[in-house]
């Protein structure tokens, strides 16, 4: 029994050494980005250890000495973490909720069309705003909003007061969902697109001679053809919930709206030098959850679809 | 089966509302396309909607001739190619090792991959690592901590899985080397995809601005996005402080931040037409990875 254990193990063994030496073009081709990775992907996660040690800046990139959960216990206890975490979470939230069924809708609207070329120009207007920097749509929002901007001016014009948008924390989460909304509209119909061009058209057939209307269609044949594209995408927004896109919190905001406005991400941000080992106990604690979050979502995933990450 | 009048009735709604969304998509460019060519009176009287009222090219003269902008804009364009070619490169290197099902240890190297597109080291631990290697002001703090995009790397894979094993079959009878097929067969097979991976990380570098804020403290190194970055949010503090400050502004501060933001979209909507096809497809590529 142990014996043929070895044998299978030194078999195996040799597969390796002969599929290495067959193959060794191949295994060379990969070893320059193994290596890129373990330095610049896991190098940084193995340099999460300044979380439970003191760093200083210009000392040793693995801190000074261990502190244990010190840092971890400052957050714990400190009011502003609570605020940036629920505001976080806010956000999250209401991208899951508005951002996330919004290209669903837009997808079905789509697919009413009859007038190919006009479907094609919607389509294409759509993604514009996917490409554009999120230092141009930082300031294209300043534009629109500004005091003496379109948005404004419509609501003078209706005899309303002017309102400036930027300046005010109440606003904060509205002016972010709505942006958010307007980059990712067009870009996240594609793929529900591509699902609806994959209903056969027979299903659609079937149910005319029914007697079923348009929307008896779309709730009974359109909706559950594209539904295992929206589990999907739902489980890996999930997944993905803290990835609220600080880039675009950390362009907008400024301290009249921190109240709202300040995240997780850029709280750590704005940190001094002096706290690194801090923020990066912040950093930790997020990526943490985010983790959780994705495993929860994959194994979710496969359970109720069939469809896993890895 | 006739249309019944509920159907054509939400036909025409459906129609109004698409045209609505269009609108509101494109709007806000138009915007800063006709703010930039219109002259101050008209743009702080808040009058300047699609079309430009006044036109006026006095702020692009201005911008055209900073020096600093120019500096800006051509270390974009560097970042852009340096930072477009290691990606392709790397990408290249680990997306054909792992696109051929006989290597061994390719589940592992793929979940190796894989796992750091849910779990990176974060912003504070990266930023020690790249200034600790010396990267700080230099390009490499922004063209190597991020050159591999694990979901751009899949679809590549994806796409040199598909490629039939017969043409490699057949090279390797030649006497072909694993570098000589890849070179001689496979790239010259993969140009659709090369060209879409080549786009999408060139539009990602061009965009890009948050590396360049944290490591880059010196003004000469700075891509054309801080540049930018820097205008918004300098003057964005003025906006608060009242209308006096916007009495004595002249043309220039009035539409500044528009004309530089049409400069810096101009290179993204040159090739808008071709990214905007190949993107899809490529999206369309990549939900059907294995």
């Amino acid at each position: 029994m142990e014996d043929t254990m070895k044998l299978k193990k030194t078999l195996r063994k040799k597969e390796l050494w002969s599929s290495i030496k067959k193959d060794w073009q191949l295994y060379a081709l990969v070893l320059v980005p193994v290596i890129y990775l373990i330095i610049f992907k896991y190098g940084p996660m193995f340099g999460n250890i300044i979380a439970f040690r003191r760093f200083v800046p210009g000392g040793s990139i693995i801190g000074e000495e261990w502190v244990g959960f010190q840092y971890f216990q400052m957050f714990m206890n400190d009011p502003t973490f609570y605020k940036v975490f629920a505001n976080t979470f806010i956000l999250a939230f209401l991208l899951l909720v508005i951002t996330f069924p919004a290209p669903i809708i837009f997808a079905l609207l789509l697919n009413e069309l009859k007038n190919q070329l006009f479907k094609r120009f919607v389509q294409t207007a759509s993604y514009l705003p996917h490409f554009f920097s999120v230092v141009v749509v930082a300031g294209m929002v300043f534009e629109v909003l500004a005091l003496n901007g379109p948005i404004n001016n419509l609501l003078a014009s209706w005899g309303f007061e002017k309102i400036s948008f930027m300046q005010l924390p109440e606003w904060f989460r509205t002016v972010f969902v709505s942006v958010d909304l307007w980059q990712t509209l067009g870009w996240g119909a594609i793929l529900y697109l591509a699902a609806l061009t994959g209903i056969s058209e027979e299903l659609y057939e079937a149910a005319r001679i029914d007697g079923a209307n348009r929307w008896k269609q779309t709730i009974h044949i359109t909706l559950p053809g594209i539904l295992p594209t929206i589990v999907v995408l739902l489980i890996l927004n999930i997944g993905n919930f803290l990835q609220i896109g600080f880039e675009k919190v950390l362009l907008l905001y400024n301290p009249l709206t921190y109240e709202t406005a300040d995240v997780i991400a850029t709280y750590r941000v704005g940190l001094q030098s002096g706290s690194f080992s801090y923020g990066t106990a912040i950093g930790l604690f997020e990526s943490i959850i985010g983790l959780f979050l994705v495993l929860g979502a994959n194994y979710l995933s496969k359970r109720i679809t069939d469809n896993s990450l890895w | 089966m006739k249309e019944s009048w509920q159907y054509k009735v939400f036909k025409v709604f459906n129609v109004t509302v698409l045209a609505l969304i269009v609108f509101v998509t494109l709007f806000p460019f138009f915007n800063i396309v006709a703010q930039s060519f219109s002259s101050e009176a008209y743009i702080n009287t808040g009058q300047v909607s699609l079309w430009p009222k006044g036109f006026n090219i006095e702020t692009y003269k201005v911008i055209m001739s900073d020096s600093m902008f120019w500096i800006n804009y051509k270390n974009t364009v560097i970042y852009t190619v340096v930072g477009t070619i290691i990606s392709l490169i790397l990408s290249t290197m680990i997306a054909y090792p792992l696109s051929k099902t006989r290597l061994k240890g390719r589940r592992f190297l793929t979940l190796f991959f894989v796992f750091t597109m849910f779990f990176n080291g974060g912003l504070i631990p990266n930023y020690v690592l790249v200034t600790s290697l010396g990267f700080g002001n230099s390009i490499w703090a922004i063209v190597i901590p991020n050159a591999i995009s694990v979901f751009n790397m899949l679809i590549m894979r994806t796409f040199f899985q598909n490629i039939p094993d017969e043409l490699e079959e057949a090279a390797i009878m030649d006497g072909s080397s694993t570098i000589g097929i890849l070179f001689k067969i496979v790239l010259p097979l993969s140009k659709p995809i090369l060209a879409t991976m080549m786009l999408f990380y060139a539009v990602t570098h061009w965009n890009s601005w948050f590396p360049a804020f944290i490591f880059f403290t010196e003004k000469e190194l700075f891509p054309v996005s801080i540049y930018l970055r820097n205008m918004i949010k300098g003057a964005e503090a003025t906006v608060g402080t009242g209308a006096t400050a916007a009495d004595n502004m002249v043309q220039v501060s009035a539409n500044i931040k528009s004309v530089t933001m049409v400069l810096t979209v101009l290179p993204i909507l040159m090739v808008y037409p071709y990214i905007q096809k190949y993107f899809v497809s490529g999206v369309m590529l990549g939900s059907v990875k294995g």
